[in-house]
């Protein structure tokens, strides 16, 4: 048996408010699985498990503020005995496993359902009827928060159709409940003040010539409806995750007194949230993404984000930041680096400005990359080469 | 309307047929001079004389088997068995050949029988003779099974079972004879294959027939007392059931309990629970309730009997444990 915790999702967050469970008792998890949504300043945040196997029991009542490290619920890992079948006697005729039966085998074993009878393991998961059930399916309401009033607890239609009534409920109330700005904003005063406390930054700025990108990219989305279509910024942070993965000093968390560089690239992407909120979710492994997959999780990311649903692991998990102001931006940005991390690069708007190409001038479109970098671990020369590393990517898109 | 009985209202049925139809006749044991063992047919005998009216020897195969011969023969026989107790002793002759002539013959013979029989306990009659066998014949392809519950239908059913060309079977409760009631006066032929919602409601479909309509009708009195809604229906054919009646009252309801006099294992009640499941999970609340014969022999002493079988407050306890207010 295992313990699932409220985790920490950053290393100014002491508590978070438990709004939503995504499971019930006796369902199967699997590692990567959401299990819930936490409400912290960041946000609601989509809580991912670690571990397989079976939920056993929910310790944590919604709407329930615990401390970070609070046992939120209990987890049966395969292979574990079910608490109500381990004092019984092996079935007779089930032959004994061999002991030398590979891992890799048992792992494919799946544990024994649970008993049909009313032993504490069938008890403990809730029983819903088949037309509460059939009524929570099409109306996608999440059983586990539906409290039973049937025969032995069970949820019943009615029970259903009374938290339907309460689903209806105006969506300007759902949105305070899932982005809390003020809050929000008090966390990123906490961070960046920490910040700027903590971190003694380095500038460094870099013109690139992105020409041949715009080039490509004309070309590649020409055939393409637009929905499917390729951006800047997936290069952009493409090219970023790329070199970042290349120059490991500016990939990673500075703790304790040192710096521990990440071994994957998890690429925070600042991502603005309308009526003045920010949250950075990592894109997890961006250097490994093809720019087709990179582009849709980007999409997929800030229309989380917008509507307050991001997963645990994104916000815990960012290695380096990518900054964008994007096309109505300015030229420039110099961002603050988000403690724990050690860097942060910028993107200024692409614009059209007379180039030197080849001994003459002429236009090109050009943009400004910004480097925020932790002195503490890394030196300006340090920084120059991997600016430029992001410049000379972005002059080979295709290979990107 | 006239003031009348169940058993009158039978004993008038059997006296239309016989005015109506003069292929029809009645036969069993005590039928004649003694007026019937539940005095149905009394005064039949001098009313319509010997040749229609026929007391039959103590064999119950034998006088089974002349009615199957006399359906097949182009008559209309109305065979009284004392009770569905009794009838096992006829069952060869109702399972092997009346309903199976029709099947047999490739269809060139049907058997155009009527067999009715009096069931169920109340009457302090002891094991031998307070038995629900109903289900059993329910169970049986090629006959019908009918449980009259109220006036109408012990007043109507008999003549559309005429009428059919195979055997008809029907159940008799022995608490329902002495029960009275209005009943028009012109009160005819009613339809013998639907169920009839006999209480609407919206919490709980209760679902019997026969002699346990009533009570049935009593918990849902009770229940309503306690805001719950108890829509009941009267299955009046077992044998074939009307699942599309039974399938629209629970989706509705949601929610079912059977009240059935025959035991429960292997029962009508386990029959009908079963369709249900089959037929209407997904409209499901709650699981399905039974309401049954204690498994044991009907006993004698008042208050055992009265234990054994489904009561009044056994139905609205397990209406309520259906609605998780128990």
């Amino acid at each position: 048996m295992v313990e699932f915790r409220m985790p920490s999702l950053g290393p100014d967050m002491e508590a978070g408010k438990l709004v939503e469970w995504r499971v019930k008792p006796g369902d199967r998890v699997k590692r990567g699985d959401i299990v819930a949504v936490v409400d912290t300043q960041k946000g609601a945040i989509e809580i991912e498990i670690y571990q397989s196997g079976q939920i056993e029991q929910l310790l944590v009542n919604l709407d329930t503020k615990v401390p970070v490290g609070t046992p939120l619920a209990r987890l049966r890992v395969e292979g574990e005995a079910e608490p109500g079948l381990a004092a019984a006697p092996p079935p007779p005729t089930a032959p004994a496993a061999p002991s030398a039966a590979p891992p890799a085998v048992e792992a494919l074993v799946r544990p024994p359902p649970p008993p049909i009878s009313m032993g504490p393991v069938a008890a403990a998961r809730a029983r819903v009827s088949p037309v509460a059930r059939r009524l929570a399916e099409e109306n996608r309401i999440d059983l586990s928060t539906v409290a039973g009033s049937g025969p032995g607890g069970a949820i019943t239609y009615a029970d259903v159709e009374r938290e339907l009534r309460k689903a209806a409920a105006p969506p300007e109330g759902k949105r305070a409940l899932w982005l809390d700005l003020g809050a929000m904003r008090t966390a990123i005063a906490a961070a960046m003040a920490r910040s700027k406390r903590e971190i003694p930054h380095y500038y460094l700025e870099h013109q690139v010539d992105v020409t041949p990108c715009e080039q490509w990219l004309t070309q590649k989305n020409a055939p393409r409806p637009p929905n499917s279509r390729l951006l800047i910024g997936a290069l952009a942070i493409k090219a970023a995750a790329l070199a970042a993965r290349r120059f490991p000093a500016f990939n990673g968390f500075y703790r304790d007194n040192k710096f521990e560089p990440a071994q994957a690239v998890h690429l925070g992407v600042a991502i603005a949230i309308r009526g003045g909120g920010l949250a950075a979710p990592a894109l997890h492994d961006a250097d490994r993404l093809s720019l087709d997959e990179l582009m849709s999780r980007m999409r997929d990311l800030v229309q989380r984000t917008r509507s307050g649903r991001i997963r645990s692991s994104e916000i815990s998990d960012p290695t380096i930041t990518v900054s964008s102001l994007g096309e109505r931006g300015v030229e420039a940005l110099y961002g603050i680096i988000y403690p724990p991390q050690v860097a942060i690069v910028g993107f200024g708007k692409v614009v059209t400005r007379p180039w030197v190409v080849d001994g003459a001038i002429g236009l090109r479109s050009v943009v400004t990359i910004t480097l925020s970098g932790d002195h503490r671990v890394s030196d300006g020369h340090a920084g120059a080469l991997f600016l430029a590393e992001i410049g000379r990517l972005l002059q080979e898109p295709d290979k990107l | 309307m006239i003031e009348t009985t169940y058993r009158e209202a039978v004993r008038e049925a059997i006296r239309d047929a016989i005015k109506r139809d003069t292929r029809v006749f009645l036969m069993g044991e005590d039928v004649g001079r003694y007026g019937g063992c539940y005095a149905v047919s009394k005064g039949l005998l001098t009313e319509f004389g010997p040749e229609r009216i026929r007391d039959t020897p103590l064999s119950e195969s034998g006088f089974t088997g002349a009615g199957i011969g006399a359906a097949m023969g182009g008559m209309r026989p109305i065979v009284e068995l004392m009770t569905v107790n009794f009838s096992l002793l006829a069952l060869d002759q109702i399972l092997n050949n009346a309903a199976t002539i029709r099947h047999m013959s490739g269809g060139q013979f049907g058997v155009p029988l009527v067999i009715r029989m009096a069931t169920g306990a109340g009457r302090q009659l002891a094991a031998q003779h307070s038995h629900s066998l109903e289900g059993w014949y329910a169970h049986i392809p090629g006959i019908k099974v009918l449980a009259p519950a109220t006036l109408e239908d012990a007043r109507g059913m008999l003549w559309t079972a005429l009428q059919d060309p195979d055997p008809v079977l029907i159940f008799e409760n022995v608490m329902l004879y002495n029960m009275m009631g209005k009943l028009a006066a012109d009160a005819g032929p009613v339809d013998i294959d639907k169920a009839a919602v006999r209480r609407p409601g919206r919490d709980i479909s209760l679902i019997t027939y026969g002699g346990s309509l009533w009570k049935t009708l009593e918990a849902a009195t009770a229940l309503a007392a306690d805001k719950i809604e108890a829509e009941v229906i009267d299955l009046r054919s077992l044998r074939p059931l009307d699942d599309a009646t039974i399938m629209a009252s629970v989706a509705k309801t949601r929610r079912a309990v059977i009240v059935d006099e025959g035991w429960r294992s292997s029962s009508l009640a386990a029959e009908i629970a079963t369709r249900i499941v089959e037929q209407a999970f997904w409209a499901l609340d709650a699981p399905i309730g039974r309401v049954c014969t204690e498994e044991v022999p009907i006993p004698y002493p008042a208050h055992l009997e009265y234990a054994a079988i489904p009561q009044v407050p056994k139905i609205a306890a397990a209406a309520k444990t259906a609605l998780g207010r128990a």
